[in-house]
């Protein structure tokens, strides 16, 4: 309850001064729209940012599944084989020296103007991410856990599933957690190179045409999207933490 | 439980080009319990986890044998320092860890036996945090002592435990544990004097072996003879170190 109030607060005292900035520094809606503004082209556009919020979402929401997916796989592989360590690791960490988005245009042009370019520059955001915080994770079992486990009589994979993964949980959950607040990035980063729909795209084309305040509830919604899939992935990572075995 | 071996210890280790004990033998009475005190970094540690079969690494050369000829490192129980519980298993679950590691089903009712006769009842279903120290410590035994192995290796279990608990957790360990092999490492003379049928020193200079009084273990905390050995004890280790 104090944590709502608090919330209300702040976002009041925001919005205040942003409606004073534009009342008092007479600036005019096409440079900057005030709230009010922006919450009327929000009530009259919202079939149309919702049609596009559904786009964002789904290439979003693709991207986190199999980013994850695959980030899991890889740190898996890479702590139980220190082959795929020596070989894998460097590649890895070198591919963190290209910017991710310096490879959108090339996505656009081998996947097109459809999700799939999008939910793979969201995959390529995520992926590093989540592999190397759950590989880290693995990586640190405490070693009386494994002593203990060696002395019961566990195979490598029993320990891998019963000691090591469980111990992990809580570095995948903070590579999660970071995932959900990228994987949006790399999908509207996707839309602005091109793109047919998609809250990126739709920023893009009201900025176009001088619709400020039509961009700006496109970037209010993006937003809310953002802290929600955030919230959501966090959620999922409690229920994940708390019931473990 | 199988028929609990006697085991001896012969060689010497180092780290790389260093030594960390010279050639010594080490003798583990089978059904007793052999006490091996020492200052840090005398190696006591490591003799305890060659025995178990851990990773050490030093160079070990030289012999782990059983009075009955058969690998001693399937057959030990290992309890450490830290009671090494996991955070997201319950007292039950932690108590049977060993049935889940080895892919078998539990035997929940001989865990819930155990659980009871360690006086934990009431916690079979919480958390390893919700429990204080000794209560932890006592988990640990209990999953020790479900292993049901014939030798067990104590690394140091009740040295972060407070004095009472410390006394009432040697007690609970003698009663529980006896008729196995028990190997325990200690640098507590108290400990040693306390609980062992046979005390050995390790320090730089080599193994030596301290006879202890003729009462026989657990000695009692008053114990004239116990305390006169303890203050044996302690004054060689001064002496060592």
């Amino acid at each position: 309850m104090a944590g709502l109030l608090r919330g209300a607060l702040v976002t009041a005292l925001f919005l205040g001064l942003w409606q004073a900035l534009v009342s008092f520094g007479h600036l005019p809606p096409y440079i900057l729209p005030g709230p009010l503004r922006v919450a009327e082209a929000l009530v009259a556009n919202w079939r149309l940012i919702a049609h596009h919020a559904g786009i964002t979402l789904t290439e979003v929401l693709i991207g986190m599944v199999l980013g994850a997916a695959l980030g899991v796989a890889t740190a898996l592989l890479l702590a139980v084989s220190s082959a795929a360590r020596y070989l894998i690791r460097p590649a890895l960490v070198a591919t963190q020296a290209l910017p991710v988005f310096a490879l959108a245009p090339l996505l656009t042009l081998w996947l097109g103007y459809g999700i799939w370019s999008k939910v793979l520059m969201a995959v390529l955001i995520i992926y590093f991410p989540v592999a190397s915080a759950f590989f880290d994770g693995l990586m640190r079992t405490p070693p009386g856990w494994l002593d203990l486990g060696r002395t019961m009589g566990a195979s490598p994979t029993r320990l891998l599933w019963r000691i090591r993964v469980p111990a992990a949980i809580p570095a995948l959950a903070s590579g999660l957690r970071l995932a959900a607040v990228y994987a949006p990035i790399g999908a509207v980063v996707g839309e602005w190179v091109g793109a047919a729909g998609g809250l990126g795209y739709l920023m893009l084309l009201a900025n176009g045409r001088v619709k400020i305040d039509l961009m700006f509830a496109a970037l209010l919604v993006l937003a809310l999207l953002t802290l929600a899939l955030h919230r959501g992935v966090g959620w999922l990572c409690d229920r994940l933490e708390a019931r473990l075995d | 439980m199988a028929e609990a071996p006697g085991i001896e210890l012969q060689g010497t280790a180092r780290f790389g080009a260093v030594p960390l004990f010279a050639p010594l033998t080490l003798r583990i009475d089978a059904g007793a319990w052999s006490c091996l005190l020492g200052p840090s970094g005398s190696g006591k540690s490591t003799i305890l986890r060659l025995i178990a079969g851990l990773e050490t690494g030093v160079d070990f050369d030289g012999t782990i044998t059983a009075s009955d000829g058969r690998p001693v490192a399937p057959r030990v129980a290992y309890m450490a320092q830290t009671d090494l519980l996991l955070p997201w298993l319950d007292v039950l679950g932690n108590v049977t860890l060993g049935a889940r590691l080895r892919a078998e089903t539990p035997d929940l009712a001989a865990a819930m036996a155990l659980v009871d006769r360690l006086g934990l009842s009431e916690h079979a279903h919480k958390r390893p945090a919700q429990l204080s120290g000794g209560q932890r410590q006592r988990v640990a035994l209990a999953r020790t002592l479900m292993e049901d192995r014939p030798v067990v290796l104590l690394d140091e279990p009740f040295s972060a435990l407070d004095a009472r608990t410390r006394a009432d957790m040697q007690e609970l360990a003698a009663e529980t544990l006896a008729g196995r092999t028990v190997l325990l490492v200690t640098h507590d003379p108290g400990e040693a004097a306390r609980l062992g049928h046979r005390v050995c020193l390790l320090d730089r200079n080599g193994l030596v072996e301290s006879p202890p009084p003729a009462t026989l273990p657990v000695r009692a905390v008053d114990d004239a003879a116990m305390l006169a050995f303890q203050a044996r004890l302690l004054t060689a280790l001064r002496e060592a170190g």
